[in-house]
């Protein structure tokens, strides 16, 4: 007997079912709606994304972002990722930036070597100041996660009430994707002495532009 | 039957510095849960408790149907799953992998899962390097211990022995820094995130309706281990299921807020499969090991089976008066605390530590805090009764037997009790604390016997 069917033998029979068997029916999860009103998500977002020691700025439309954006891009080398709304805001035109890569070790070399890393994201949740990647064509995972600063330029309507409203809209995220992930606030570590410390293996300061008229 | 390790108890509670260390880690960990989940900020934090709990119950209730589902759902999105008895299994499957691919290097996130099994030590002894990721369990690889707490593995050292640890293992100078510190790991596990072949994750939840292996963590190294290298593998016990991904909204309103306060950690991974045809990156093969190692000995009793709904949050621990006082190295197995001592007895012998489930209080504080609703403090009875028995049937006890014995008949016989009661009056305080009772009195006062017996009172109060 194989171990797969050993455990479940070893299962079936500790708990007395058979194979196949169909479980009781189990009630849906309830599922939150938001707290706050609508009109609120904007500035409810920004103000739990900088609790959690990120910078947020909502700005009225995607040709405000590069003013926006110009002081922390000067003279540092940017990777960007394929998102198309990041072409409409202009980011993918700067010199300084790089994307379009089609190779994974290209990419992964060069999101090594940046100093920030540039992407949209899916969703945002804005009761915990999350952003939502999921993995794709357009959102490579890497751009998010190698270089030390982190930059998302969001549009207003991808911003969502909270984790139970995402998955109240995407309730089977593996379809659409191998990796769907959740970023709130920098990456940290309390490991020493239970002090905190702000990017230990992905990026210490996070950035979220958020564009109103998008 | 082994005893509890005094020695090394009584070292843990003389170490002023240790104590110190322990009591303000946890402590500040308890007060960061109690601000999480206090009315105003989640007035359904008990519905919530109450939700899981029922969800996990089911969960595993019907386990052999959600493995199966599972299992077509991982392999539906281009992964495989390798079920394993024990951690002879897994190795065996990771070396036949790395053997495959011509692997070296695998880089590892943190996992309870694996520290059950000796992975990195199983790994070894084949020359294939497993190496720590995340910063508190990098620190104890090097310092060769095991991880202290369940979520900060490094909760005992501080940043003198962090200090030392990189000085003698990575021949760097010398440097007390938490900071500095930090960036001297982030560039050493940098270089090693580049050049792995295979990445190791555990998993905090398995999500059935998905085939999805769901990571939560605050660095980001469990990213880096799931994304960089071609290979990634997930280890996981075969409990970590819930049915659907829509149930998430309920274990991670819950997992952060009662480990470390967090409503959502820095990262939650939802990972299924390795990458899809027009993905530019993620792992080319996906694997996830589901691992037995005595889990399905804990589904045969009705009531014993929900030390499975555990989500190794850790509040257990951070709330228990004896965790608090003797820490984690002192637990025999890597889990400690009421969880620990819960179910080291039920993946073990119930013999082997049958002192565990006599190490607590009963104050009831862990199944308060317990986001899945465990009834410790009842499982706790329920393993001192089966040791009790065990011990009884060995025979091991015949004095204690003899002693209950005696007992049961003075309660029986009111004149001998008073007498016994006068002559003890008098004796007990002249009594040297010799053998048996010289440990009971290393650590207590015996009280004076009053003057009067309450018998004596009770007759006096009637003459009047």
């Amino acid at each position: 007997m194989t171990s797969r069917d050993q455990i479940l033998a070893d299962i079936r029979t500790a708990l007395g079912r058979t194979a196949g068997q169909r479980p009781a029916p189990l009630t849906a999860p309830l599922l939150r709606g938001p707290r706050f009103d609508r009109d609120l998500y904007i500035q409810t977002f920004v103000q739990r994304f900088e609790k959690l020691a990120g910078k947020a700025f909502a700005v009225p439309d995607a040709a405000a972002v590069l003013p926006q954006l110009s002081p922390l891009l000067d003279g540092k080398r940017v990777v960007a990722s394929h998102a198309p709304f990041l072409d409409t805001c202009g980011i993918t035109a700067l010199p300084q930036v790089q994307s379009g890569f089609s190779g994974r070790d290209a990419l992964r070399d060069a999101c090594a070597a940046a100093d920030i890393g540039i992407t949209s994201a899916d969703y945002a949740l804005a009761e915990t100041g999350t952003l939502v990647m999921l993995s794709s064509r357009q959102e490579a995972r890497l751009v998010s996660l190698l270089p030390p600063v982190h930059v998302a330029i969001v549009p207003r309507s991808r911003i969502l009430a909270n984790l139970d409203e995402l998955l109240t809209l995407l309730p089977k995220p593996a379809e659409q994707s191998s990796s769907m992930v959740l970023i709130t606030g920098p990456s940290r570590t309390a490991d020493i002495e239970q002090i905190l410390i702000r990017g230990v293996h992905g990026p210490g300061e996070i950035y979220a532009v958020i564009v109103e008229n998008a | 039957m082994t005893g509890a390790p005094s020695e090394n108890i009584q070292k843990t509670l003389n170490d002023p510095r240790l104590q110190l260390a322990i009591y303000a880690a946890s402590g500040r960990l308890m007060d960061h849960r109690a601000t999480a989940v206090q009315t105003e900020v989640l007035p359904e934090y008990q519905d919530l408790r109450t939700q899981a709990n029922q969800i996990k119950k089911h969960t595993i209730e019907n386990l052999d149907y959600y493995l199966e589902q599972l299992e077509a759902n991982v392999v539906a999105h281009g992964g495989q799953v390798v079920f394993c008895r024990d951690g002879q299994e897994v190795a065996d499957f990771v070396l036949g992998l790395a053997k495959k691919n011509d692997a070296r290097l695998i880089v590892k996130s943190k996992s309870m899962t694996s520290e059950e099994i000796h992975f990195n030590e199983r790994l070894a002894h084949h020359q294939l390097e497993a190496v720590e990721t995340d910063l508190g369990e990098y620190i104890i690889q090097l310092a060769h211990q095991r991880p202290y707490h369940i979520v900060a593995p490094a909760l005992h050292l501080t940043r003198y022995d962090v200090a030392d640890i990189f000085t003698e293992r990575l021949g760097v100078e010398r440097e007390v820094v938490p900071e500095n510190q930090t960036k001297i790991a982030r560039a050493v596990l940098r270089e090693k995130f580049l050049q792995a072949d295979i990445g190791v994750t555990g998993a905090n939840f398995l999500i059935a309706d998905s085939g999805a292996v769901v990571v939560v963590e605050n660095e980001g190294n469990a990213r880096l281990s799931s994304s960089t290298p071609k290979i990634h593998i997930a280890v996981a016990g075969i409990e970590k299921l819930i049915p659907r991904a829509q149930d998430l909204a309920v274990f991670l309103d819950l997992l952060g807020r009662s480990a470390t306060g967090q409503p959502l950690t820095v990262y939650t991974s939802f990972l299924s499969g390795p990458r899809r045809g027009d993905e530019v990156d993620g792992p080319d093969e996906f694997y996830l090991v589901l691992l037995d190692n005595g889990r399905t000995k804990l589904l045969v009793d009705p009531e014993k089976r929900q030390s499975l709904y555990c989500i190794r949050c850790g509040a257990c621990l951070n709330h228990c008066p004896v965790y608090r006082k003797i820490g984690g190295h002192n637990y025999p197995w890597v889990y400690s605390g009421p969880i620990g001592a819960i179910i080291t007895p039920q993946f073990h012998d119930i013999t082997e530590n049958g002192w565990l489930p006599f190490a607590s209080s009963l104050c009831g504080a862990c199944a308060e805090v317990c986001p899945v609703k465990i009834e410790i403090p009842k499982l706790l009875l329920k393993l001192r009764s089966e040791v009790t028995d065990v011990k009884r049937q060995h025979g091991a006890s015949g004095l204690e037997r003899f002693a209950f014995r005696m007992f049961a008949w003075v309660m029986a016989h009111p004149k001998i009790y008073l007498l016994g009661g006068r002559i003890g009056a008098i004796l007990a305080p002249l009594v040297p604390p010799v053998g048996p009772l010289k440990k009971w009195a290393s650590q207590r006062t015996l009280p004076r016997p009053a003057k009067q017996s309450f018998h004596q009172l009770w007759a006096a109060r009637k003459r009047k």
